[in-house]
């Protein structure tokens, strides 16, 4: 009986484990074998440059200035994205009647096709025709060009990524808020913790915070990768002040089909997103061990 | 006291309403613009609620003018054919991780884990490389076999077939069930509610995806919505707004429909990537 589950197993893994040597494990090789080479796509001889272009990334301006860009991307981001989505969890989780209408609202975006909102965006923001605009003319700030501008483009989109990125980390929150026993508040009571403030800073806080930071982290890593809204909106410009990793891995590879130099850029990436899982996976962990 | 209640339930609604309004109004925006006519998208006088009715030729124009029907279509084949591959090796395999003993079982599971942090970014430049290599481009093939393998349904199916007894299991190998039997019959229906979450889950990604069908697809024929609503965009109609908000809220409506119809099921299976 043994021997007939041990065979029936490998036989069920065995397809799967073939698409992930032709899909994940397979393509990951040449990637690193690529990436010590001068290809580029069609080329007829291919010569081994080592580690060369490892080195010249950290001399590229254009990826030094894309790797700036997303950090400062993933910094106007993240405070929004974790301390409104629980901001929002909390004003949510104390709504009774109204509180799925909030939550659908919320969460529209993160269900809706982003490069069909991103034209929207792009619409609404339009310098003679969008709402946005005629807001700021209001407001005493006619002729901002919110998209256009080279100091004002990354913010603008990343407020783009908030909006489409907070709902889902509020239904992450109200998923954490749930999970906290009703009795903790009455024990805390009972200590004392009179006020909503005091109830939130002994009880809610400490026991969010493995879900605050594993929101922390997915909104990070979610953050890092974007491409749509700059691929849709912006296309890196103006003056490449909205130039990201994943944009700048995309034209290398993709557009001017430098294959070896992107495929030295595609490790440097995944380093990062391996550095940021691990993070996670301990979050995870920690989270086991709690509860 | 009560008074103190109540304010606070009011300023709640107020910041929540604020709130909802700046996250529903590009929708909003979309579906009032997808009903105005051009007089007065352009005109001088702005009316928040369109004088006349222009829905029928905007959508018109959407659906008649531009590739938008092939690339729904296309959209729906894609996603549907991911879905079935997907569900067909990950089921079984993710049964075998966690009711099989077999070799090299914690290899492929460590493997599973080390998949759950590499996106499609990564191993994008060599899978072009082989696809245009096997002359495959810009076909519906190309489009797909990037995600048949889903290390996150197989960790997620995995996790859920853990909890499955092993009582029953072998209740059902005494009565003669084989273990191909025992996976579809036994255990895949008893994972429905993870297959459905995943289901939502994997089709509302490959929907929206816009980098890989950025990459492989060239002609109108293999355009998928992402795709088809950048190209009416940017083609000759493109400045009509009405017409372009038309065809984003065509492409959005399939995903927020299902969102509408099945709520709980879409909430479930979008933020199934969290720690619960």
């Amino acid at each position: 009986m043994n021997r007939a589950k041990a065979l029936a197993g490998a036989a069920f893994a065995a397809p799967a484990f073939a698409l992930m040597l032709a899909l994940l494990i397979g393509p990951l090789l040449v990637l690193l074998a690529l990436s010590v080479t001068d290809y580029r796509l069609g080329a007829m001889a291919v010569k081994l440059v080592g580690l060369g272009h490892y080195a010249a990334l950290f001399q590229d301006e254009v990826f030094q200035r894309a790797l700036r860009n997303t950090f400062l991307y993933v910094a106007l981001v993240l405070p929004g994205a974790v301390f409104g989505g629980l901001g929002i969890a909390l004003l949510v989780h104390a709504r009774v009647r109204t509180r799925s209408f909030y939550e659908v609202i919320y969460f529209l975006p993160v269900t809706s096709t982003l490069v069909a909102m991103a034209t929207v965006w792009q619409f609404m923001l339009h310098p003679s025709l969008g709402p946005v605009s005629a807001v700021f003319a209001a407001l005493g700030m006619a002729g901002v060009d919110l998209l256009n501008d080279p100091s004002l483009a990354l913010g603008t989109l990343a407020m783009i990524g908030l909006w489409q990125q907070v709902g889902f980390n509020m239904v992450l929150f109200l998923a954490g808020l749930s999970a906290i026993p009703r009795d903790l508040y009455e024990a805390a009571a009972l200590d004392g913790a009179g006020g909503g403030i005091d109830r939130f800073l002994r009880v809610t806080w400490p026991l969010l915070g493995p879900t605050t930071m594993f929101v922390t982290i997915t909104s990070t890593i979610a953050a890092f990768k974007v491409f749509d809204t700059v691929a849709v909106l912006t296309k890196g410009g103006p003056l490449g002040s909205t130039e990201t990793l994943l944009y700048v891995l995309y034209l290398e590879g993709f557009q001017y089909f430098r294959t070896g130099y992107a495929a030295a850029m595609t490790i440097v990436l995944l380093a990062f997103l391996i550095i940021l899982s691990l993070l996670q996976a301990r979050v995870i962990d920690r989270r086991v061990h709690y509860a | 006291m009560r008074r103190r209640g109540l304010l606070g339930a009011l300023l709640s609604h107020a910041v929540l309403l604020a709130g909802a309004v700046l996250m529903a109004a590009p929708f909003l925006w979309m579906l009032l613009t997808s009903i105005r006519p051009p007089e007065e998208v352009f005109g001088t006088v702005f009316n928040l609620i369109p004088t006349r009715f222009a829905g029928y030729e905007n959508y018109r124009v959407a659906l008649v003018e531009s590739n938008l029907p092939r690339a729904l279509l296309n959209g729906a084949i894609v996603c549907l054919g991911i879905l079935a591959v997907q569900l067909l090796f990950a089921i079984p395999s993710a049964y075998a991780l966690a009711k099989l003993k077999f070799r090299g079982r914690e290899w492929l599971f460590g493997l599973v884990l080390f998949g759950l942090c590499v996106p499609i970014q990564v191993p994008a430049l060599p899978l072009y490389l082989g696809l245009a290599q096997a002359g495959l481009l810009d076909s519906f093939f190309a489009l797909m076999a990037p995600f048949f393998l889903t290390v996150f349904g197989m960790f997620l199916f995995r996790q859920f077939f853990r909890s499955y007894p092993d009582e029953v299991l072998d209740a059902a190998r005494l009565d003669g069930m084989g273990e191909f039997e025992i996976v579809w019959r036994l255990a895949a229906p008893a994972a429905l509610p993870a297959i459905a979450a995943f289901s939502i889950f994997s089709i509302v990604a490959h929907w929206n995806d816009l980098y890989w069908p950025l990459i492989v697809v060239t002609s109108a024929e293999r355009s998928v919505p992402s795709l088809a609503i950048l190209a009416f965009r940017d083609s000759e109609t493109g400045g009509n707004y009405g017409a372009l908000m038309a065809a984003a809220a065509i492409t959005t409506a399939p995903l927020i429909i299902g969102f509408f119809a099945a709520r709980r099921a879409f909430l479930r299976g979008i933020t199934m990537t969290g720690p619960r």
